[in-house]
């Protein structure tokens, strides 16, 4: 495996670069400059410890290995990609899972960040502990922020228990209805015409609430729906192909070219923290997460 | 009756007076003293002018007048926080919130609550009594702790264990910022795109601005709730049935630990039939549906007896379950009462290793002959040892501030970090470089002045600036009801 010290002289201190991961959502928030160097970051499971719920793992390891080494220990973490999607391009597009509702958003994931900076220099932001208010948590800054801010190289993740099982259910009935008959479904999403309930938990439980669902005309579907991933800042005005979180109110589409628009104060901010942390630009040149 | 105009001499008095009203301004000595100090042990803060806004354009009106008259300004709620994070350095303007408690609007469909920031904590929970919807973070001085307060700590409470701290229930935020300017973080629908800034925000400590509206997520109250007692003969077995419990992918809504001497200070009070010859006990809460409920109490009472539990006990109604976290919740009012002074830690170690680094606390305590109690939330391994002792007695306190260094010394070897929950403020800046490299700061620097460039809002924070203005100097007078 990669080590720190490897990604960091790779990174160097001066030319333009990016993190490639899975290149899954490789275009999302504009194209790299060109010229910019690519490198790729440490892969791999470092330390899984199950009794603390955390995992530490290099940021270019692939996703879905990371979810099925975590299974066999009945864990998960709460992030969301394609099969390809690494670990470290989940968080940096912050790939909440449509699952949000239920298990928590992609923000809450990342507890540590090993990273290297624009100047070349590595530091951590976070702690290793699932609780932590120990200075600014710079961790909340990297998740979204395409590594604009910082390179990712290691990363502690918190991981949760994993549901026995989860079934899904479609529906056209409101949504007042459907959370009438459940406690806490992972997902009510509607794609525009039909509703589409994912209850999740101890089997005997989710049996029950299955069969209130059917009751009031719900049907279970046979397969896992597909569901595409999480654009950030689109709100439901933005749904053309898709789904709609109806709970959380995120919306879960392909379609990337949303009307995203933040104010002025926000764009500033933005900015100023942007400058402050890559003062020359080159960290993922020509990509905006705003 | 109108009330009589007062001469104002002072340009920065008159402003503030004409920005909001003379009522609610003052430069007065008491005032001033009340609000120099917090919950914390903290001595030697200074307060300037106090102000009292009731909304937004009042908080910025402030803002901008600190700007003007080249002032700092620093926020405070109810004053609870236990880290010196709102007591004030220099003469600071105060902006103290508690006239912002008002409920603005709450949305059951969206689950969603707008608030100001002086809300009572407990006051949003009883509000919402009867829809079906609680808001989760329930730190241990809920009923005095403001909202804002809770935003600007990250605050957690027994609960977030399974519900997470307050960052996970905020959804957006209005903020006025250090310059001024008035700006929403995050969003109340989706997930904002860009940078996290409603996310960094909360647990900024009221250094990078002042939220004046909140809107927080409200939790759905769970159809069932089961509460555990569990009584050991010895705390490291206690430890180690918190460690199995989340090692067999039991996630609890609550799972709090209090030594043979908490439970000796609180039972006269609380009679929550706490066993009094317990070396610990152990208050395990699993919520959700009842089959799976039921699932988890039999989990977790097979790894308790295993681990040498001596009985598990499960509340058999409401009354019960209120009477057992009755005792855990007014720990700290009773242990109040066994001596004058006492001084509470709060650092996070992983919880594998809780039963050793306990150990080691009590053997701290033991060599500098203090009483330690601990009582604390054992499920995300967040410790609070408490150091018990009377400040009178010639050279207690320096053994007090040495064992304390000597706690969150053992705590960072163990792989923990410096706060869990009370946040850094005053009392832990002088830390912060035993867990972070000069080149982490750095970037908690960048952040910190990206917000507040002049360095205005509650400056002397956080982190170390070789300035601080408060002192661990004298730990007496401690605040009375003091919480963690």
């Amino acid at each position: 495996m990669k080590s720190m010290e490897e990604f960091t002289e790779e990174i160097g201190d001066t030319s333009f670069v990016s993190v490639r991961g899975g290149a899954t959502r490789w275009n999302l928030g504009g194209s790299l400059t060109e010229g910019a160097i690519e490198v790729e970051a440490p892969q791999g499971v470092i330390d899984f410890k199950p009794e603390e719920m955390i995992v530490r793992v290099g940021a270019g390891t692939k996703l879905s290995n990371l979810q099925n080494d975590l299974t066999e220990l009945k864990q998960e973490v709460a992030l969301a990609g394609f099969p390809d999607s690494s670990v470290g391009g989940s968080l940096a597009v912050g790939s909440s899972s449509h699952r949000r509702a239920r298990i928590g958003a992609a923000c809450d994931v990342l507890l540590q960040a090993d990273c290297v900076g624009a100047d070349g220099k590595q530091f951590v932001a976070g702690g290793p502990t699932v609780k932590n208010v120990t200075g600014y948590d710079i961790c909340r800054l990297l998740v979204s922020s395409l590594g604009t801010l910082a390179l990712m190289g290691v990363v502690t993740l918190r991981t949760r228990p994993k549901p026995e099982i989860g079934v899904w259910l479609k529906g056209e009935l409101p949504f007042e209805e459907i959370m009438r008959c459940c406690y806490r479904p992972a997902s009510v999403l509607h794609d525009g015409s039909k509703t589409f309930v994912l209850v999740e938990g101890y089997e005997k439980d989710v049996e029950k609430e299955k069969a209130s669902l059917e009751k009031i005309g719900m049907v279970v579907l046979d397969r896992e729906l597909e569901i595409p991933p999480l654009q950030r800042g689109a709100t439901r005005e933005d749904l053309n192909v898709g789904f709609l979180d109806l709970q959380i109110g995120a919306v879960y589409s392909n379609d990337t070219h949303c009307n995203i628009e933040v104010s002025e104060e926000v764009e500033r901010l933005s900015n100023r923290i942007k400058k402050n942390f890559d003062p020359t630009g080159r960290l993922n040149p020509g990509r905006k997460p705003y | 009756m109108r009330k009589r105009q007062r001469k104002v001499k002072d340009p920065l008095l008159f402003s503030l007076i004409e920005a909001l009203s003379e009522d609610r301004v003052t430069d007065g000595a008491s005032a001033r003293r009340i609000y120099s100090k917090d919950g914390s042990v903290m001595e030697g803060g200074r307060a300037g002018i106090v102000c009292f806004p009731e909304d937004t354009s009042e908080v910025a009106k402030c803002v901008s007048i600190a700007n003007e008259y080249d002032r700092e300004f620093v926020t405070r709620g109810a004053g609870t926080g236990l880290a010196g994070g709102s007591v004030p350095c220099n003469d600071p303007i105060m902006i103290v919130t508690t006239r912002m408690n008002n409920i603005l609007d709450v949305d059951l469909e969206k689950r969603i609550a707008w608030v100001q920031p002086g809300v009572v904590n407990l006051d949003l929970s009883n509000s919402l009594k009867g829809t079906g919807l609680h808001f989760a973070p329930d730190p241990s001085s809920q009923q005095a702790c403001t909202i804002g307060g809770n935003v600007a700590n990250n605050s957690g409470g027994p609960h977030c264990l399974a519900y997470g701290v307050t960052n996970t229930h905020v959804a957006a935020l209005e903020v006025v910022l250090p310059d001024a300017s008035i700006v929403q973080l995050g969003s109340i629908e989706g997930e904002a795109c860009g940078y996290d800034l409603r996310g960094v925000f909360v647990g900024g400590e009221g250094t990078l601005g002042v939220a004046t509206r909140i809107a927080v997520r409200l939790t759905e109250d769970p159809p069932e709730i089961a509460t555990l007692l569990l009584d050991f003969s010895k705390i490291t077995d206690a430890a180690e049935t918190v460690s199995q419990i989340i090692a067999n992918g039991v996630l609890p809504a609550a799972l709090e630990l209090m030594d043979r001497n908490v439970v000796a200070a609180v039972e006269p009070f609380a009679k929550a039939g706490y066993p009094l010859d317990a070396e610990a006990v152990l208050i395990a809460e699993v919520d959700g549906l009842p089959d799976g409920v039921s699932h988890e109490v039999d989990i977790i009472s097979e790894i308790a007896m295993n681990n040498g539990a001596r009985e598990v006990r499960i509340a058999l109604d409401e009354e019960e379950r209120e009477r057992i976290w009755k005792g855990r919740k007014s720990a700290f009012g009773a242990i109040a009462k066994i001596k004058p002074d006492y001084y509470l830690h709060d650092t996070v170690i992983p919880r594998g290793r809780l039963a050793e680094v306990i150990q080691k606390v009590y053997e701290i305590a033991e060599r500098y002959d203090l009483l330690v109690m601990n009582v604390f939330h054992a499920g995300d391994g967040n410790l609070h040892p408490l150091l018990v002792f009377d400040a009178r007695i010639p050279g207690t306190l320096e053994k007090v501030k040495q064992a304390g260094e000597e706690i969150v010394r053992i705590s960072l070897e163990a792989g923990g970090v410096l706060s869990g929950e009370h946040g850094i403020g005053l009392e832990k800046q002088g830390f912060m470089s035993q867990q972070f490299s000069e080149r982490d700061l750095e970037a908690q620097d960048a952040l910190r002045r990206s917000f507040d460039p002049e360095n205005r809002s509650n400056p002397h924070k956080v982190l170390p600036s070789g300035s601080s203005c408060g002192e661990l100097n004298s730990l007496n007078d401690i605040p009375e009801g003091v919480w963690a």
